[in-house]
């Protein structure tokens, strides 16, 4: 019987692969018309997050035109590149049978995941077959501890980025004549919103920070008020919320609503000021609002393309557009490296080599042994006078931070 | 320790937004009451009100205060045409047909409002929605306070068409008994749709009252639908003045939990109130049967 | 069609499937398949009683979580092998089950009363594990890749299937010596008239909890093997209502109160999830608004479930009567 089970898989595996070997060995066969690689996109497209996953794809999209209209991977002979968007339905299982659909329609690699628990099933899914996976913007540590050898995380982890954040804290509070002294934590209850907040409590009496409150609310939240009732009595100096947008809407109108008016807001991922949808239709609650979130390289051109791009779209920029055009030219670099749709040359050559990381500010991306890319960071930005500035690091930083907010 | 002005002020909240709750539970525990079945499109539906509150704003620039008044004909319409035609036909009378078909239908009218409105959040800016209303020290939201009288007198409105109509009448006879009402003549098929159709209509209001201060997205409508049975259960399946009672008082304890435990775990309270009515006294606190 | 001529045929059907997946499937579909068998296992426990027992429940993943978190938290906290994690997740399930059915069927609890207050047991049980710290808090619990039979888990996924269509026959047999015992005879009576049951001296307090208990023995079971498949939890998936509604969908669909019920629900709605994916048309939600839409029409149509359906039409054939219909 095991035998019988191995033979089997062994030949069903050599036939895929053969076949797949088959369509990108020929190049120099059918010169008329390139061969493609088919690149998987594992986004929400429906359901809860169905907002990240469109956003996603429209950098996803635009990214595989622009490599295609550059004549395709060269070092496939000009193979063009073709999308194929799995929906996860924003939930776990939905994610891996649609990583394993990716697969079965032939993907070479795929990127995204979106969010930790279902980036952990697709990841695993992906596992199975050896297929390059590469993480878009899941923060979860835990991701990257399992020890496969097939993916690899682009974004900044959770510890990362709460690195950074606390870093520039100390600097723009310092900058101030360390202003705020007291700092209350709002987050939400889930993977993202729980584990930045166990990390700041932990981190921020070190620095010199009294941490007055802590309070967790559910996703999705009804109301905020008895939130801001809380924060009115307590009066901190900071507010450091964490949440994801419609939360923060409710947040940021509530506190207005009943004129709380901290030193500085200084939102952990998914606050207003990296938000346009949020400055447009609130600019009175968005304005002094800082940031730490993924975001793109202002001073590079193609954001502003893409910026064009998602607003002909109908929508509103934010993060997973950039992450997911520089993951996908990332995905494409990979392939040149590897020289072959081959999945363990295209794992090994993710794993050795160096990449342009697209329109993200992260330098050089290098992925460690666990699969993290080491030189991935989150930007600091505020919002200023109606507008989304980078306010730190100095290389990428459009303005001055300013701080306290309110004068 | 909190001030005694936060605390009155966070009663006050739970009382306002309460309302809104109740308002939403009215139209479930009718329908239960009148139908038997635990309609399970009810959030699905509230998101399609919220989402007509926001194009009447949006293509009309109607305040959506005054939207109330022309949605809410069109949640009638609408309710009455699914039970009708849809729900009422489809389930056979049978409780798990009615479990499945209205399951179904929030899946088809969730991802058809995807489909047509994209999964973009959507919001409305007024003038008034950051307004306040001081009563002695304490803050109150303009919105929130509006919210409460225009509920209070909703739940009044649907008293008297209950009461002082024919087709209330109708509808208590057939919720009394359903046999018996159909003898006399009484046609239990458009009764069911018009109590489903005065159920829906409720959520158009609701959707009119939560939009300046709340957002809509295909899957709203999902974050009210356990609050609601809870309120159901709470005041008494079926009753109307449990339900108005029992939003109020859910309100209030969602406030004075979320104040001193967090609003994580400050939801466990209300699933426990639920728990503990159930198991105490399962009509609850206005319910007619046993 | 008699009842063991249904159960032969739902054996066949799954020696089929068996056969396919060792002659070679696509992983995708083996995927699938896996899925099905576990939303399957999940749905025999919902049969036995809100099918059989009429107490139809909304809240089952109140067991699909406990077993899924049992076997988690011994395997990760503790490195306690995955079968004996196993037989503890079942055993915690069935704990859960009895407690809960305890303080509802004492209440006297049944209809929406009793589905409702299911749903808000495992709405408790989802925040206190979502907040609490042993059961990894909102970022979940992770079973380490290991792949071995003492660990449940294999390189080649086919011996997983084959382990859980092993688990889904058990079910059918389990199901068919429910409805011959005495023990199904008094559930099946009490569904139909409780108060006449009792009047005949039937103790319907205790049938009622054997009825859970046992349901809630293979729901967590089927929550432990969810586990071992996709090697993550959280609140959200164990504590969720998407299982408990999902559990309800498949043997009400494929007919409640039956033995094949159950499968031929998890194996339609599944199937039927993925094939309408290619109906999409670009556009998201629409695959799914085909799917609410055939869900609808088959609950019009097949009033009884598909089983009911099937069971009619070959009636029909035979020239005999339909079965009249039956509320459940």
């Amino acid at each position: 019987m095991k035998t019988l089970m191995n033979s089997v898989s062994r030949r069903t595996l050599l036939q895929t692969g053969g076949a797949l070997a088959a369509t990108l060995a020929a190049p120099g066969l059918v010169r008329a018309q390139a061969p493609t690689v088919k690149i998987g996109l594992l986004q929400p497209m429906t359901g809860a997050f169905a907002n990240d996953g469109d956003l996603a794809k429209i950098g996803a999209e635009y990214a595989i035109k622009e490599i295609n209209d550059a004549g395709g991977i060269k070092a496939l002979g000009g193979a063009k590149l073709e999308l194929l968007v799995g929906d996860s339905r924003s939930n776990a299982e939905a994610g891996a049978q649609a990583t394993e659909q990716l697969q079965a329609d032939g993907a070479a690699i795929v990127v995204g995941g979106f969010a930790s628990g279902i980036a952990m099933t697709g990841t695993q899914a992906a596992a199975r077959y050896e297929l390059p996976f590469i993480i878009d913007c899941a923060v979860s540590d835990a991701l990257m501890t399992r020890n496969l050898k097939n993916v690899f995380r682009f974004n900044p982890s959770f510890s990362m980025a709460a690195d950074v954040a606390l870093k520039n804290l100390v600097l723009i509070n310092d900058a101030s004549g360390k202003a705020a002294k007291t700092v209350a934590i709002v987050h939400e209850d889930g993977l993202l919103g729980s584990g930045l907040a166990k990390l700041m409590q932990a981190r921020l009496p070190e620095l010199g920070f009294e941490v007055v409150e802590t309070i967790s609310h559910p996703t999705p939240a009804r109301d905020m008020n008895n939130v801001v009732l809380r924060l009115r009595s307590l009066q901190p100096d900071l507010i450091i919320p964490s949440h994801y947008f419609n939360e923060f809407v409710l947040f940021a109108r509530t506190l207005q609503q009943q004129r709380v008016k901290p030193k500085g807001i200084y939102a952990l991922f998914g606050g207003a000021a990296s938000s346009y949808k949020f400055v447009s239709e609130f600019p009175e609650a968005a304005e002094g609002v800082m940031d730490v979130n993924h975001w793109g390289d202002p001073k590079n051109p193609t954001n502003d393309k893409l910026m064009a791009a998602v607003k002909d779209a109908g929508k509103f920029y934010a993060y997973n557009t950039p992450i997911n055009y520089s993951v996908i030219q990332v995905a494409a670099q990979a392939l040149e490296f590897a020289k072959s749709a081959d999945r363990g040359a295209i794992n090994e050559a993710l794993s050795k080599n160096e990449f342009d990381s697209g329109i993200m500010p992260y330098g050089k991306s290098k992925f460690d042994a666990t699969g993290q890319n080491v030189n991935a960071l989150p930007l600091n930005t505020q919002v200023q006078g109606g507008q989304i500035k980078v306010i730190y690091p100095d290389q990428f930083a459009q303005a001055k931070p300013k701080f306290p907010a309110n004068g | 320790m909190y001030s005694p002005i936060i605390i009155f002020e966070a009663l006050a909240n739970g009382l306002m937004l309460g309302a809104v709750y109740a308002l939403i539970a009215l139209g479930l525990t009718l329908i239960y009451g009148v139908l038997h079945i635990v309609n399970f499109a009810h959030g699905a539906l509230l998101t399609v009100a919220m989402y007509a509150i926001w194009l009447a704003f949006e293509k009309f620039g109607l305040d959506p205060y005054l939207a109330i008044l022309i949605v809410t004909p069109l949640m009638f319409a609408l309710g009455y045409a699914l039970q009708r035609f849809i729900i009422g036909p489809s389930s056979h009378g049978s409780d798990n047909g009615i479990l499945l078909v209205t399951l179904g239908l929030s899946i088809v009218i969730q991802n058809l409002l995807l489909a047509g409105f994209s999964s973009d959040t959507l919001t409305i800016a007024t003038d008034y929605a950051f307004g306040v209303v001081p009563i002695g020290p304490l803050l109150l939201s303009l919105p929130r306070v509006i919210g409460l009288g225009v509920s209070l007198l909703t739940a009044l409105l649907l008293w008297f068409v209950l009461n002082r109509t024919d087709i209330g009448k109708a509808i208590r006879a057939v919720a009394k008994e359903r046999l018996g009402a159909s003898l006399v003549g009484i046609n239990v098929a458009h009764v069911y749709a018009m109590t489903f159709a005065l159920g829906t209509a409720c959520l158009a209001i609701a959707a009119g009252l939560l939009m300046p201060t709340f957002y809509v997205s295909p899957t709203t409508g999902a974050a009210f639908v356990l609050v609601a049975f809870t309120i159901v259960v709470l005041g008494g399946m079926g009753s109307i003045l449990g339900a108005l009672i029992g939003g109020l008082l859910i309100g209030v304890v969602e406030a004075v939990f979320s104040l001193f435990l967090g609003d994580s775990l400050g939801q466990i309270g209300i699933f426990l109130i639920f728990i503990l009515v159930l198991l105490v006294k399962p009509t609850g606190l206005f319910g007619a049967r046993g | 069609m008699t009842k063991n001529f249904e159960l032969i045929l739902a054996l066949a059907f799954l020696a089929l499937l068996a056969v396919l997946a060792l002659v070679g499937l696509p992983g995708n579909i083996l995927n699938l398949f896996i899925f099905m068998m576990i939303v399957a296992l999940t749905a025999q426990g919902w049969n036995m009683l809100g099918g059989y027992g009429g107490l139809s429940s909304f809240g089952h993943a109140a067991f699909f979580g406990t077993g899924a978190y049992t076997t988690t938290i011994l395997q990760t906290t503790f490195g306690i092998n995955a079968w004996i994690g196993l037989v503890c997740g079942v055993a915690l399930g069935a704990l859960v089950g009895a407690l809960i059915g305890f303080l509802s069927f004492r209440a006297g609890l049944k209809g929406s009363y009793f589905a409702l207050i299911t749903l808000a047991f495992a709405e408790v049980l989802r925040i206190l594990a979502n907040s609490w710290d042993f059961t990894g808090g909102a970022s979940g619990m992770m079973v380490s890749l290991k792949n071995s039979f003492w660990d449940l888990q294999f390189a080649d996924r086919r011996y997983f299937f084959l382990i859980l269509v092993v688990f889904v026959v058990l079910g059918l047999f389990l199901t068919r010596w429910l409805e011959r015992s005495a023990f199904g005879a008094y559930l099946i009576a009490l569904r139909e008239n409780d108060q006449a049951a009792q009047a005949l001296g039937v103790d319907i307090f205790r049938i009622k909890m054997q009825a859970i208990t046992l349901s809630a023995a293979i729901t967590s079971l089927a929550g432990c093997l969810y586990v071992q498949n996709f090697l993550f939890i959280d609140a959200n998936v164990a504590y969720g209502s998407w299982i408990s509604i999902e559990a309800l969908f498949a043997a009400i669909v494929g007919g409640a109160g039956t033995i094949a019920g159950p499968l031929i629900g998890s194996v339609l709605l599944l199937g039927l999830g993925e094939i309408t994916k290619s109906f999409s048309g670009g556009i998201p939600g629409i695959d799914l608004v085909v799917f609410g839409i055939i869900l609808v029409l088959c609950v019009a149509f097949a009033p009884n479930g598909v089983r009911g359906y099937v069971a009619d039409l070959y009636r029909r054939r035979m020239n005999r009567p339909p079965s009249s219909p039956k509320i459940v």
